[in-house]
């Protein structure tokens, strides 16, 4: 089971990357998500996986003999919470860059934030020091 | 578009219960599964069912409140839980707890008030969330 | 010194609240800020202090580390002190008469009380961290003062200049510090200069001599860091006879008299400090004849006097630092004095070029008297304090052990030069005729608040050489007692007898007019001559390292941001695979064999779902397609968390799901469609070669954290303290809202912070609404 974990994780991370490499926003945002599943598996591959042994005390046993460690659980359980927010906040992001820019290419919005001619800046700067 | 009618009927009934489980989630969190996140969660799934099937402006009528300032009560009802134990002279955030368990609530103390807070918190922000994202089509 | 210490300190509240009283009084609010020095004043002389046991007070500043915020006023820090206060008061008041109409009156005001509580601080602290601190705030309000008129671009170059070259400084000096304070294992100096030995015998001394020396220079303009201080002439007047004649250059060596007593010991101390010091004496002097702007005049003896100092202090004898302590306070006296002249004489005839002033004695009277008394002392003319500086120099190096011809014929060299310049500044520009003829000068009367403060500093001058066994004597023998810890004897006198000394001051004399009286053929020829050396000179050395610092950093950004995201994952990623393997590589040669269990039918059916899921959302033409293979993601990955014994995990998942596709649902519209964008082949290449590295190198990671067996103690801690502790038997919601609660407050924070920004981008653009419910 560990080694299909490891494949799918794999491959979780892979196409995740994949897709933060593409041009278009919204595909980014796609691997991030992607990112973060994998993120997720990881996460809960770093304790031994065990079947049917959920962290739970018994009323009546007490500590059982064999568990799931919690620890992982309850990384993740908020990890998967905030990456909720994160994916609403990111598409609003998306959204407005969109109505703003007109285009979800990241390469067209290149020039939109700094003038793409950063020569100029450097060497107003160079005349300020010198 | 005709809408139809067969969500909203379910909703009628489906959304009181996934409420009275949310809150059954909450309340048991501490010693079975369940717990705050997902008991807010299942919640705020009642309502955007409820605001899906019907209309955005049909859930802001259902809530006593803005989600917004349920999500602000929730963070302040969790930060007053951690506050509860500086009047008994412990540190930030230690659990106090009543002795005797209350019927139906079982023992509470102030994680369950921590708890409580996040159930809350997490039905406003993500309410809050979607109803923003409703309203902006 | 309690009081003193806090009245210091204080300092920094008045200057934060100069700029509101300089909003009610304008230039009047001078009177009422220069009643601050004038307390330390008060207080210094209270405190007034002859013998070696210095009284300090320590606030508690880092106790747990052994940090102490220690003050303490020895007779070195007593002579420097005085000089900030008593100079500054007459700064302030002259400062605020000067600046009168200007706009930004108040920004002098605040900078220049920052930087006299600063340089208080420097000459009071007793711990080495405390006096860092204090160094580099006296760095940074000297870069803001130099930079007082901002809208030129000289003064902001200037500014920058001075603030780079002593910054370096200081942090050579950090680092001198923290390398005396390994060695000592203090940062306490009293504790340093208690056992000298400690830190003589330590191997790690020279390196840490060098870097405090590195600092001293930097910020005493000594040669090859001196073109700093002529520059910073850019600043107003007031502030350059403050910071750059008085006050902070004279920091450096104050530094080095404060730790003669540790470094002082090394062979290296004799070796370097007396050449720097004697080439900067030189050279400033020799520089300083080819000027003819008064404050470039005063910048480059400055310079010279300085070299004067170190020179002195790095020969070491008690005569030598007898006289080094005199000549601080005799050139603090005239050189101050001078720059105060150099201003009014701008201000009344609008030009600071010697060879356009002249005559100007009918039309400022008390200026000239100021000027001719401070003149007269830097010529070194009795009974002014000057000479009798200038007769210790000469008698400290004649006595020298070591080459005592050479060094006193270089002393003698660079005082003709100050003669010749104490006759061009002090004298010529107000009694005889001007060389060039400028119609534009329209001289007009001196005013009284710009000729109060140097007379009161000449007179001080006049006094303390007439009466030179009073306060000079009693203050030059506490602070050299301090620096060569023992109580020394000083005795001065105006008249030694016919001594080789005296007859050394007489030709320095003769000559010094000669040179005075060529003015007129000697400075142009000088000029070109310094011009052409200044291609070579470290003026150039600076700008062409700041232009190539500039050129790598403008060639590393452009290479490095490209500003496209993709190139920057890509480093990210090829990074961490390359450093990862290499690791895995060299430490884990064969992998422990990890325990697994055997999958089962159904995980095989949720992870082949994944993974077709995972790869057709990479080719997915339309957005709805990749949602809902993110979905069948999501949920395949809910259901092995509920098979692997995590309920929880389980339907937060699930929920979360549903909500994230409600999300999508909701606005999908509203995101850009996908566009049929063609790669060039090799770019897919590339990408998709990294993302397969990452992917392999992840679930290698994977393998090898399961392969490790954990020893971890937290979860046995967790499952057997979740009952008696925090009263709940689900371990997960326990440590959720009881062990890490604190980390869920946090974490419930963010959601509510991203509910604001998914509001502030969504929601304000619409305007405020009310709310549906109202």
């Amino acid at each position: 089971m560990l080694y299909l974990m490891a494949i799918t994780a794999g491959v979780l991370f892979a196409a995740g990357i994949f897709m933060i490499l593409r041009r278009s926003m919204v595909k980014v945002l796609v691997g991030i998500l992607l990112l973060g599943y994998a993120a997720n598996l990881l996460l809960f591959n770093a304790a031994p996986l065990m079947r049917g042994v959920p962290p739970l005390i018994d009323p009546i046993y007490g500590v059982p003999a064999e568990y799931a460690d919690p620890v992982p659980q309850a990384l993740i359980l908020t990890a998967i919470v905030i990456s909720f927010s994160v994916t609403a906040f990111a598409v609003v992001l998306i959204r407005r860059a969109y109505a703003v820019t007109g285009t979800g290419d990241l390469d067209n919005m290149h020039c939109t934030d700094i003038p793409c001619e950063s020569e100029e800046i450097l060497s107003d700067l160079e005349d300020e020091i010198i | 578009m005709q809408r139809s009618i067969i969500l909203p009927v379910a909703t009628r009934f489906l959304m009181p219960l996934m409420l009275v489980f949310s809150i059954f989630l909450l309340l048991r969190g501490h010693n079975e599964v369940g717990g705050g996140f997902v008991g807010g969660l299942v919640a705020a799934s009642a309502l955007m069912l409820y605001a899906i099937s019907t209309s955005p402006s049909a859930l802001w009528r259902l809530l006593p409140l803005d989600p917004r300032f349920i999500a602000g009560i929730g963070l302040l009802i969790s930060l007053f839980s951690g506050f509860i134990p500086l009047f008994y002279e412990k540190p930030f955030m230690t659990g106090i707890w009543i002795e005797t368990p209350l019927p139906v609530l079982g023992k509470i103390g102030t994680p369950t008030l921590f708890d409580l807070g996040v159930y809350v918190l997490v039905i406003g922000v993500v309410v809050w969330i979607l109803l923003e994202f409703a309203e902006d089509e | 010194m309690t009081a003193l210490s806090i009245t210091i300190l204080a300092g920094f509240l008045i200057a934060i609240l100069a700029p509101f009283l300089t909003r009610l009084m304008k230039h009047r609010a001078a009177f009422v800020l220069a009643l601050y020095p004038l307390a330390v004043v008060i207080q210094l002389l209270a405190l007034q202090r002859d013998t070696l046991t210095a009284p300090s007070i320590q606030f508690p500043w880092v106790p747990s580390m052994g940090l102490w915020m220690t003050f303490t006023l020895d007779g070195l820090g007593f002579l420097m002190a005085m000089l900030i206060a008593g100079i500054g008061t007459l700064v302030i008041l002259y400062g605020g008469e000067y600046l009168r109409d200007d706009p930004h009156l108040e920004r002098f005001f605040l900078w220049v009380i920052i930087f006299m509580a600063s340089m208080l601080g420097v000459v009071t602290s007793g711990n080495a961290l405390v006096l860092f601190v204090f160094w580099e705030l006296t760095s940074i309000s000297s870069f803001f003062l130099i930079g007082y008129k901002f809208e030129y671009e000289s003064a902001r170059a200037a500014a920058w200049q001075a603030l780079l070259v002593t910054g370096a400084g200081g942090l050579a000096m950090l680092a001198g510090l923290v390398l005396l304070g390994q060695i000592t294992g203090s940062f306490e100096i009293n504790q340093w200069m208690q056992n000298p030995n400690l830190v003589q015998e330590s191997a790690l001394a020279p390196a840490a001599f060098i870097l405090i020396l590195l600092s001293a220079m930097t910020k005493s303009a000594q040669f090859p860091f001196h073109f700093w201080l002529p520059n910073a002439m850019e600043a107003p007047t007031p502030v350059s006879a403050y910071l750059h004649s008085a006050t902070m250059v004279k920091a450096g060596v104050y530094l080095l008299a404060r730790l003669f007593p540790v470094l002082g010991g090394l062979a290296l101390w004799n070796q370097v400090v007396p050449w720097v010091g004697l080439l900067t004496l030189v050279g400033g002097a020799m520089l300083a004849l080819g000027q003819t702007d008064l404050k470039k005049l005063l910048a480059y003896t400055t310079v010279s006097s300085l070299g004067g100092m170190v020179f002195l202090l790095g020969l070491g004898t008690p005569l030598a630092v007898k006289s080094a302590m005199l000549f601080l306070l005799a050139h603090a006296l005239y050189k101050g004095t001078l720059f105060l002249v150099a201003g009014g004489v701008d201000h009344s005839a609008g030009s600071r070029d010697i060879r356009k002033l002249g005559k100007l004695a009918k039309l400022m009277p008390f200026t000239t008297l100021a000027a001719g008394l401070a003149a007269l002392s830097m010529a070194g003319i009795p009974p002014l304090i000057g000479f009798i500086s200038k007769e210790y120099v000469y008698e400290s190096t004649y006595y020298y052990s070591n080459l005592p011809y050479i060094l006193t014929g270089l002393a003698v060299l660079a005082n003709v030069a100050n003669v010749a310049v104490a006759g061009w500044v002090g004298i010529r520009p107000f009694w005889q005729q001007p060389e060039q003829k400028d119609e534009d000068l329209h001289p007009h009367k001196e005013s009284v608040w710009l000729w109060i403060p140097p007379l009161v500093l000449a007179i001080t001058g006049l006094f303390m050489g007439v009466f030179i066994q009073g306060a000079a004597q009693t203050w030059v023998a506490a602070s050299t007692s301090a620096v060569l810890q023992e109580i020394t004897k000083v005795k001065f006198s105006l008249w030694h007898g016919i001594t080789p000394m005296l007859l050394l001051s007489i030709f320095t004399l003769i000559i010094g007019i000669v040179v005075y009286l060529t003015s007129r053929t000697l400075i142009p020829r000088l000029a070109a001559c310094w011009k052409k050396l200044s291609s070579v000179g470290p003026n150039i050395f600076y700008s062409r390292s700041m232009r190539a610092f500039l050129s790598v950093a403008g060639w590393q950004t452009k290479i490095l941001q490209s500003g496209y995201l993709r190139y920057y994952i890509i480093t990210i990623i090829v990074t961490t695979v390359t450093l990862a393997v290499i690791t895995l590589a060299t430490r884990y040669g064969n992998l422990p064999n990890p325990q697994w269990t055997q999958p089962r039918f159904y995980d095989v059916i949720f992870i082949v779902i994944i993974i077709i899921s995972a790869l057709l959302v990479t080719r997915a033409e339309s957005r709805l397609a990749t949602i809902t293979l993110l979905g069948a993601i999501g949920f395949s990955i809910a259901i092995l968390f509920l098979l692997y014994s995590a309920p929880d995990l389980a339907m937060v998942q699930f929920a979360v799901e549903t909500l994230t596709v409600i999300l999508f649902v909701l606005v999908i519209y509203q995101l850009p469609k996908y566009t049929k964008t063609n790669y060039p082949i090799h770019a897919n290449a590339l990408n998709i070669i990294v993302s397969v590295a990452g992917g392999i190198m992840m679930a290698g990671l994977m393998l090898l954290t399961s392969a490790i067996p954990s020893n971890s103690t937290l979860a046995p801690y967790f499952m057997e303290n979740s009952l008696p502790l925090a009263k709940g038997h689900n371990v997960v919601n326990v440590i959720l809202v009881d062990f890490r609660g604190l980390d869920t407050l946090g974490e419930i924070t963010v959601l509510m912070i991203a509910a604001i920004g998914v509001f502030a981008l969504l929601g304000l653009k619409k305007g405020s609404k009310g709310g549906g419910n109202s």
